[in-house]
């Protein structure tokens, strides 16, 4: 029984931080309609960046954990303004460059914090657990669901409640009619994809005490975010919280059921929806 | 059309003559590992090209057939039943791939690809008891077809050419036909194809199985080749680098992922030669490629000799003005 909880436990966190991931992978895709394939690197630069400000420059833990979703969100920018600004429009070279990024984020980070796997300790204050019902509740792992829980909370109101918000909903929905409206779209790509890489890269990193940091950890959570994104359907937020969480269960009750199977059993929510319905469980967006 | 079959009668020749021209076993090797790339790279664009649907899964299929080859072989068949059996379990697996690919088109596919391809990357490095994890599998021998020892590097290239060109002619028969001038149509106009009443999804579907047999008989090459493989070999960043080579070379032309993967290849083989960050030289000429030369490598070339080409004359003639 305390086995089932435990798993339990470890998969909503682990949902948590599928979300971190995907919802900022889906808004970009949903807005911008490109598939970010630097993604998973955002997620692991965050963890790098993040654990160098915590570990060897002894910041707070949750400061170094902003601090590193800003490098990671500015960096984004930056890509975003230099690169996949002048190649707007056509899908594939997109696609190419940013799968190109990630080839060079990945080497990069190899080269300074080379290939030994980085483990970040749990903050003090959050260290311990509590006993109830007869499962051993990590505070931290329970403190990663409440950030995730909050992060939801305050996307669901920027994009529900904001003039933002309804400026991007309206550039996902139809860009063409948003730019004739007067709202600039362009503008909006900047500020979807900053958010979206600082949300992985904040990710990555308060992921780290749970995931540690590792070369090949992008290509580990690129994939996920996918099945994700492909399971709850583009552009939806609400999609992206359902898929993470049902991720995270099938990946971690198939690590501990079948561990040698654990990447193939998410083929199977991924087969069921593409079949049954291939636009994803809350997707607008037809395929 | 003469000057075009006596250039084709050269290239032949060239290519069959590598092992006298080429200095050493080593670049015979290298000379087979290309062919065997650009085999891989004609069955990738046989889909980015013709069918104008890109797969950034293409590595896993490769995997396969090249995992079911050395499983075969490490379970006692012969060579040949190996050989039939990876052809098999590619074909099926393809099956798989497409039937779950094709329910999108455009971005949606590439995503789906690109997931599934990650699911048998995973299954290759987790599934230790069928594929030894990442400690690899290795095959012990090569065959031996008619008595023509394939250990020795020149039988091997031999070999090796001989598939290429079949695997070429097939693709040139293929695309020639008219099954591939409709599959160009819903390339270019879907809804049309489809409104008159062609079945543009079944269209797809048995391009991917071609694209699909193509991968696999490389695949199968490739672990004959390094006579060993593990799951780098399925990793996204093989399916990155053959998606370069049909970008490179130009894509929905018959000869341009050959010269890709010959420019890849090279390029790699130099390369890891003097540096061990491979993996960011073949980031950096992604990126440089589409930003610099988005058409294709050859066709970009011209185009960047030609700028540079009037950005001299002015000054040329300015000069000439000068002068007179």
């Amino acid at each position: 029984m305390s086995l089932w909880g435990i798993l339990a436990v470890n998969s909503v966190t682990f949902g948590g931080l599928l979300f971190l991931l995907s919802a900022g992978f889906s808004l970009i895709f949903g807005l911008m309609r490109i598939p970010n394939l630097t993604h998973g690197s955002m997620f692991m630069l965050g963890g790098y960046v993040g654990s160098s400000l915590y570990l060897t420059y002894h910041l707070p833990f949750w400061l170094a954990a902003l601090c590193a979703a800003a490098v990671v969100a500015a960096f984004g920018g930056v890509i975003e303004r230099l690169l996949l600004r002048r190649l707007a429009g056509s899908t594939l070279a997109q696609v190419l460059v940013t799968l190109g990024i990630s080839l060079i984020v990945a080497d990069f980070c190899l080269m300074i914090w080379t290939g030994d796997p980085i483990s970040v300790a749990t903050p003090p204050a959050l260290a311990g657990g509590t006993r109830e019902f007869g499962i051993f509740f990590t505070t931290y792992r329970i403190a990663v669901i409440l950030v995730a829980c909050v992060v939801a909370a305050l996307l669901w109101a920027l994009l529900d409640k904001t003039r933002l918000g309804a400026m991007i909903r309206a550039g996902v929905d139809d860009p063409q009619m948003a730019r004739v409206v007067g709202i600039r779209v362009s503008r909006l790509f900047t500020i979807v994809f900053c958010l979206g890489a600082g949300l992985a890269g904040f990710g990555g990193f308060i992921g780290a005490p749970i995931l540690s940091v590792y070369p090949g950890l992008d290509s580990d959570m690129l994939p996920l975010a996918l099945v994700v994104v492909i399971l709850g359907g583009i552009g939806s937020l609400t999609g992206s919280l359902l898929g993470s969480f049902i991720i995270g269960f099938v990946y971690n009750f198939g690590q501990a059921l079948v561990p040698e199977l654990a990447y193939f059993v998410l083929f199977l929510p991924m087969v069921l929806v593409l079949v049954l319905r291939p636009q994803g469980l809350f997707g607008r967006l037809a395929p | 059309m003469s000057a075009r079959i006596l250039a084709l009668a050269l290239a032949l020749a060239a290519l069959a003559a590598v092992p006298w021209w080429v200095p050493g076993d080593y670049y015979i090797s290298v000379s087979s590992q290309i062919l065997i790339y650009a085999v891989f790279a004609l069955g990738l664009n046989v889909l980015v090209g013709y069918a104008g649907l890109v797969s950034l899964g293409h590595a896993g299929l490769f995997g396969v057939a090249a995992y079911a080859t050395a499983s075969a072989l490490a379970a006692g068949f012969g060579h040949a039943g190996a050989i039939l059996f990876a052809l098999a379990a590619t074909l099926a697996g393809t099956a798989v791939f497409a039937a779950l690919a094709l329910r999108a088109a455009g971005i949606v596919f590439l995503m789906i690809t690109l997931a599934l391809g990650q699911i048998l990357w995973g299954l290759a490095y987790r599934w230790i008891s069928i594929t030894n994890g990442d400690n690899g599998v290795p095959v012990a021998s090569r065959p031996a077809p008619l008595g023509f020892a394939l250990d020795v590097p020149a039988h091997f290239y031999y070999a090796t050419l001989a598939v290429f060109l079949l695997a070429l002619a097939s693709c040139y028969v293929f695309i020639h036909s008219p099954f591939g001038v409709s599959l160009k149509g819903t390339r270019d106009q879907p809804r049309r194809m489809n409104a008159l009443g062609y079945h543009v999804w079944l269209i797809r579907f048995y391009t991917f199985l071609f694209s699909g047999f193509l991968t696999g008989v490389a695949g199968i090459l490739f672990v004959y080749y390094t006579q060993f493989i593990s799951p780098q070999t399925l990793a996204l960043t093989s399916s990155a680098e053959v998606l370069l080579m049909v970008i490179s070379g130009g894509t929905g032309t018959l000869l341009g992922p050959i010269a890709g993967a010959a420019l890849v290849v090279i390029v790699k083989n130099i390369a890891s030669a003097y540096i061990e960050r491979w993996n960011m030289l073949l980031g950096v000429i992604f990126v440089a490629i589409v930003v610099f030369m988005p058409e294709g490598l050859v066709p970009g070339s011209v185009r960047l000799a030609q700028w540079a080409l009037r950005a001299i004359r002015p000054a040329a003639s300015a000069r000439k003005a000068g002068t007179s």
